[in-house]
């Protein structure tokens, strides 16, 4: 009986993989006016609730404009979207997954070690990959595949660094999550700019699945720092937030492009806490494109709860948006939608019409990105108001 | 003076830290005082009882909803215990201990699905969350509650376990589990009031503990789960005081570490106790020494 | 039992089978396509036979020994780091340890070799460290074993989760940046060309293992398993043994360390986390605990499953069926629910305690038509023999009601009485359900 189970679970996993392969080849050749953009984001683990944020910018923008004409020919764009668990040893397979699926270009992901983590596959395969969010620097670095549309981490550092110092602020404590390659990066781009202003750094991190900020935040008020600099993931974020004011922390808090999100102004809202952030979208920048977001949103159940139960914007949604629509220039401008094509006409591609700034891209890949938008939170309405449009020098 | 008015905040976080997790060690040292076993799943039970307040405060009053989160925390574990635990307990005591890990899995993974991944934010309960000062110190109104209410139901479960006659049963199955029963002992019975109250423990720990740290996501119960239970076998497992003594300690002690600066090693530093703990005196702080018969 | 085989013959077989995969494995590598589904498969195959040889190594301590030990995702940390520090070559380093400044360590031993003895040195550069890895998880094994070994089951499974922990947050700490990286993740490092490599090196660490088992260590530890005061009173001295155990399921826990390092092709240690532990422990329930080919068995179908074919569950779509309930997500909880299911209906999980052998095989194959055509009628059978079993129970649940319901009455009604106590029916309801 043992036997017979185990042996029927073998057949049932043969004739699945059959399944699954025979079925990944056939729609490969069968609908010949299909064409295949990967998603390549984490929807759980601990950038689960940002990267879903930034796949509602692409099936937005998927619903917006769902075909594409490529060589004269109508094509029809399908999403392939895998979870990566924003887990390094999962990424490979999600990776790999998606080459499968014959996707011809693919985008993410938010967090920036499992983009890395993928890089080889994508590299394998000859896959060109647009990175939305992930900011660090070796994403790009020594990946001939990869591309992104954002700007990177010494940058963004470097206009926080400048706007604390600009505010007067001389001392920053910086917090950091202990494993988390984004959160470590920035923070040391920004020490490495605020100490060559001359300003005073105290850095922490925290371990992860940790929830309780208290002695954080009790130990910048300790140190007479001037500016709390925490450019974590959201989740901890609002656990930030709430610790900063039951302590009455008396302190701005500065973060990266993560924070602007609505789980932060949903806790900031009604709270005494003064919070700055950095991010590549200016809301209302572009209202059509605000409006119709917003709208698919409430007329969408699942992309509602996605977006943490409302409809106010996130910044990678934006992105996840205007990713989509360098994806399309992409393939237009290849004329093809074989990878290999699509890779080589990236370099000099020009995309206008972006709801967060046009996009080329530089000799390493990055979009030539020079200014960042500061934004502040207003404590009283829980919406981001515009402060100024900052550059790195 | 100077001292503490430096190390009061973390004093005050750390002794309110300590009592939420001594309200889940309770669930874990008695449990295993009976069974034997390191119920994996009590950390996610922890979880799930804040998962609920979420969704049942956004249509009923708070008082019903504190009410039915306990009574859904009861239900939940109990259920879990019948289900997963009951079956297996002639099996090898490794097969039940896997058992409360895929138990843990689950319900981990189904807080996946319901809440997609998204941090849920707890909802304010009136003035547990108002903010008060003391001497250099400001922190929320539940820091102070904390400690006076997990004495207080600390007081009553002793009272309970001494002088009541299921007190005296459970005592009875924690020292010999096959002699009382074959004493007349209905052992079922015991057991499942031994996850009834640690369930409702775990269930108004929960509440402390969200009011205080504010989101809710599916690890959330992991390692407060994990804590609480070398809580537990620091202050000797099966010893009830012994427990809560233990939580404060390592709720204290977490947050002085942070203070000094060794943040990098204050959940590390949990482990560090346990196993010194283990090798220097297994039986905890108030644990009975355990013969082994052959 | 029928004809069975000679030795001889068991073996070219297991030659000839082995060999055909392998060879299999290393064309379709080579042959396949990126963007085939096939190439997929080949990448199950490679995480598949990395997860098959930790599982085996925490087989056999947890199975064959019966040390419930959960440090094995801290042990492949370790293994992995140690593989990935030593074989990032020389001018990487300014690039991965960009916050470090290039690091402490400036050269990589494939690097070294490759110079000295060419290609040939490139392979000998990659099994050194590799090897180096479980060697040096085998030390740190020995010094925590030392003292945790001397704890009971479930007091050791805890201690040793805690260690897999603390060397985490050890990994992560930005003091050792100039070795580890800290939080940043390692890159850049060596690895293998060909999916063959991975499955090759379990295979061998493997065999070794089923040697082992079946030496006369490995029945001493099994002695220890099945009952330790016995087993000391025969003369196996415990600690050495656990000890021993303990340190040779390490060492392969860090070799395939290296290799997921390898696979991964960059590593942070954030992933070596308990979930970790718990997916291979259920890899080896799946697979049975005690037996070897269980486990790589359960590793193939844990990994293929929950990474590559119940991935549908979470994109709305799968095998043709879809469903509003497929959520991303959904797969985990359909996963986790199965797992269940294997936890307390198949506790002996796919083989038991049983491994593989042709004879057996080759007997199931046979008889295999007379088997399939039977088993209705033996279905029918067995479930007419618990139905009866669950009416005994009723029964006897019922008897027991009553005499408790005559008890309570005669209390009531005031008569002195002397509580009998349970028979022997009463004890066997709570007592044996599992069986």
């Amino acid at each position: 009986m043992k036997k017979f189970l185990a042996l029927m679970l073998t057949l049932v996993l043969v004739m699945m993989s059959l399944a699954a392969c025979g079925g990944g080849s056939g729609s490969d050749s069968g609908s010949g006016d299909t064409i295949k953009i990967g998603v390549f984001e984490p929807a759980s683990g601990d950038n689960g609730a940002g990267g879903k944020q930034e796949t509602l910018g692409i099936q937005y923008a998927n619903e917006v404009q769902p075909t594409v004409e490529i060589g004269g020919k109508e094509y029809n764009v399908e999403l392939a979207i895998v979870d990566n668990e924003s887990d390094n040893s999962k990424a490979v397979t999600a990776a790999q997954d998606l080459v499968s699926k014959g996707v011809s270009i693919v985008l993410g992901s938010y967090g920036s070690a499992v983009s890395i983590a993928a890089a080889d596959v994508f590299a394998d395969a000859g896959m060109p990959a647009i990175g939305v969010t992930c900011t660090n620097p070796q994403v790009t670095a020594d990946c001939e595949q990869y591309f992104r549309i954002c700007f990177l981490d010494p940058f963004q550092g470097t206009v926080l660094a400048n706007y604390a110092w600009e505010n007067g602020m001389k001392k920053a404590y910086c917090l950091s999550k202990q494993g988390d390659d984004y959160s470590k990066g920035l923070v040391n781009y920004f020490i490495e700019a605020f100490k060559k202003l001359g300003g005073e750094v105290v850095e922490e991190q925290f371990p992860d699945k940790n929830s309780d900020f208290t002695s954080y935040v009790a130990n910048a008020k300790k140190n007479g720092c001037d500016v709390f600099f925490s450019p974590v993931s959201t989740e901890a974020a609002a656990l930030i937030i709430d610790q900063a004011e039951a302590q009455s922390l008396g302190m701005p808090i500065l973060a990266g492009d993560t924070w602007d999100s609505n789980v932060i102004t949903g806790a900031a809202k009604g709270k005494n806490v003064e919070i700055v952030v950095t991010t590549f979208y200016q809301e209302g920048g572009n209202p059509e494109f605000d409006s119709g977001i917003k709208e698919w949103m409430e007329n969408n159940a699942d992309a509602k709860t996605n977006n943490g139960g409302n409809t106010d914007l996130a910044a990678v949604t934006a992105m996840g948006y205007d990713a989509y629509f360098v994806a399309l220039e992409a393939m237009k401008a290849a004329g093809s939608t074989d990878p290999a094509d699509i890779l080589a006409a990236l370099p000099e591609l020009n995309a206008t019409g972006l709801v967060c700034g046009d996009v080329t891209f530089n000799e390493v890949g990055d979009a030539n990105k020079t200014t960042a938008f500061v934004k502040k939170c207003n404590n009283e309405t829980g919406a981001w108001e515009f402060v100024k449009e900052q550059a790195a020098e | 003076m100077g001292f503490i008015q430096t190390w009061l905040p973390y004093i005050l976080a750390g002794v309110a830290v300590g009592g939420q997790y001594a309200l889940i060690a309770i669930g874990y040292t008695m449990v295993y005082g009976i069974l034997r076993l390191i119920n994996f799943a009590h950390g996610d039970v922890f979880m799930w009882s804040g998962l609920i307040m979420v969704y049942l405060i956004t249509i009923l009053p708070l008082w019903l909803s504190v009410i039915l989160v306990i009574i859904f925390a009861i239900v939940l574990g109990t259920t879990i215990e019948k289900v997963a635990y009951r079956p297996l307990r002639s099996a090898p005591r490794m097969s039940i201990m896997i058992s409360a890990i895929g138990v843990s899995y689950l319900l981990q993974n189904f807080a996946l699905y319901i809440t997609g991944g998204l941090t849920k934010t707890y909802p304010t309960i009136g003035w547990l969350q108002r903010t008060v000062s003391i001497g250099s110190a400001t922190t929320k109104m539940v820091t102070l509650v904390t400690p006076v209410l997990t004495i207080v139901l600390v007081f009553l479960l002793v009272m309970l376990i001494k002088h009541t006659k299921i007190g005296m049963a459970m005592r009875a199955v924690s020292r010999d589990f096959e002699t009382s029963s074959l004493m007349g002992i209905d052992i079922d019975r015991v057991i499942t009031v031994t996850f009834v109250i640690g369930c409702a423990l775990a269930a108004i720990g929960s509440i402390l503990y969200f009011s205080n740290y504010t989101g809710i996501q599916p690890m959330s119960g992991a390692m407060p789960g994990l804590k609480a239970f070398v809580a537990a076998v620091f202050g000797g497992i099966g010893s009830v005081p012994g427990a809560v003594v233990g939580a404060f300690v390592i709720g204290v002690a977490e947050n002085l570490i942070k203070g000094i600066g060794w943040t990098n090693f204050s959940d590390a530093f949990t482990f560090v106790l346990l196993i010194i703990i283990l090798m220097v005196k297994p039986t905890g702080l108030f644990g009975e020494k355990n013969i082994d018969k052959v | 039992m029928e004809k069975t085989l000679s030795n001889k013959t068991k073996l070219v077989l297991s030659i000839a089978a082995i060999a055909l995969f392998l060879v299999l494995v290393y064309v379709g590598d080579n042959t396949i396509p990126a963007n085939s589904s096939w190439k997929m498969l080949i990448t199950v195959i490679e995480k598949g036979s990395i997860f098959a040889l930790v599982a085996a190594s925490m087989n056999l301590l947890n199975g064959f020994t019966g040390l419930f030990s959960l440090g094995q995702a801290g042990f492949m940390l370790i293994g992995a780091y140690t593989y990935a520090i030593f074989t990032i070559p020389g001018k990487s380093h300014e690039a991965v340890y960009q916050y470090f400044n290039g690091g402490l360590i400036q050269w990589s031993i494939v690097e070294i070799l490759e110079g000295k003895l060419g290609i040939f040195g490139h392979y000998i550069g990659m099994f050194i460290p590799m090897i180096g890895a479980g060697l040096l998880v085998a030390v740190v094994a020995a010094l925590i074993g030392i003292p945790v070994l001397r704890l009971k089951s479930d007091y050791l499974a805890i201690a040793t989760l805690g260690f897999a922990e603390i060397l985490r947050a050890f990994f992560q700490w930005n003091s050792l940046g100039p070795i580890t990286n800290g939080s940043n993740v390692l890159r850049k490092y060596t690895t293998y060309g060909n999916a063959i490599f991975p499955v090759l090196v379990s295979g061998i660490c493997i065999a070794i293992i089923i040697l082992l088992i079946n030496s006369t260590y490995g029945r001493a530890f099994r002695a220890i398993r099945d009952d330790e005061i016995a087993a000391e009173a025969m003369g196996i001295n415990l600690f050495k043994h656990k000890e021993m155990s303990f340190v040779i399921s390490s060492f392969f826990a860090g070799i395939s360390g290296a290799l997921l390092a390898m696979f991964q092709t960059t590593i942070n240690a954030m992933p070596f986390n308990t979930v970790m532990t718990y997916e291979i422990l259920l890899i080896v329930v799946i697979g049975g605990i005690g037996s070897i080919t269980g486990s790589i068995l359960g590793a193939f179908l844990f990994i293929s499953t929950s990474e590559w074919l119940l991935r549908g569950l979470d994109a709305g779509q799968w095998l043709g069926i879809s469903s509003s309930l497929m959520r991303p997500g959904f797969r985990k909880v359909v996963f986790a629910i199965i797992i269940m299911l294997i936890v307390l209906f198949y506790a002996q999980g796919i083989m038991g305690s049983r491994e593989f052998s042709w004879d057996g095989f080759i007997n199931w194959w046979k008889n295999l038509p007379a088997n399939l055509k039977a088993w209705p009628a033996k279905r029918k059978a067995k479930s007419a023999a618990k139905k009866e079993a669950r009416a005994r129970k009723a029964a006897a649940k019922a008897k027991a009601k009553e005499a408790k319901a005559e008890g309570e009455a005669k209390r009531a009604s005031g008569e002195a009485l002397f509580t009998p106590l349970p028979t022997s029916d009463e004890v066997m309801v709570f007592g044996k359900e599992g069986k």
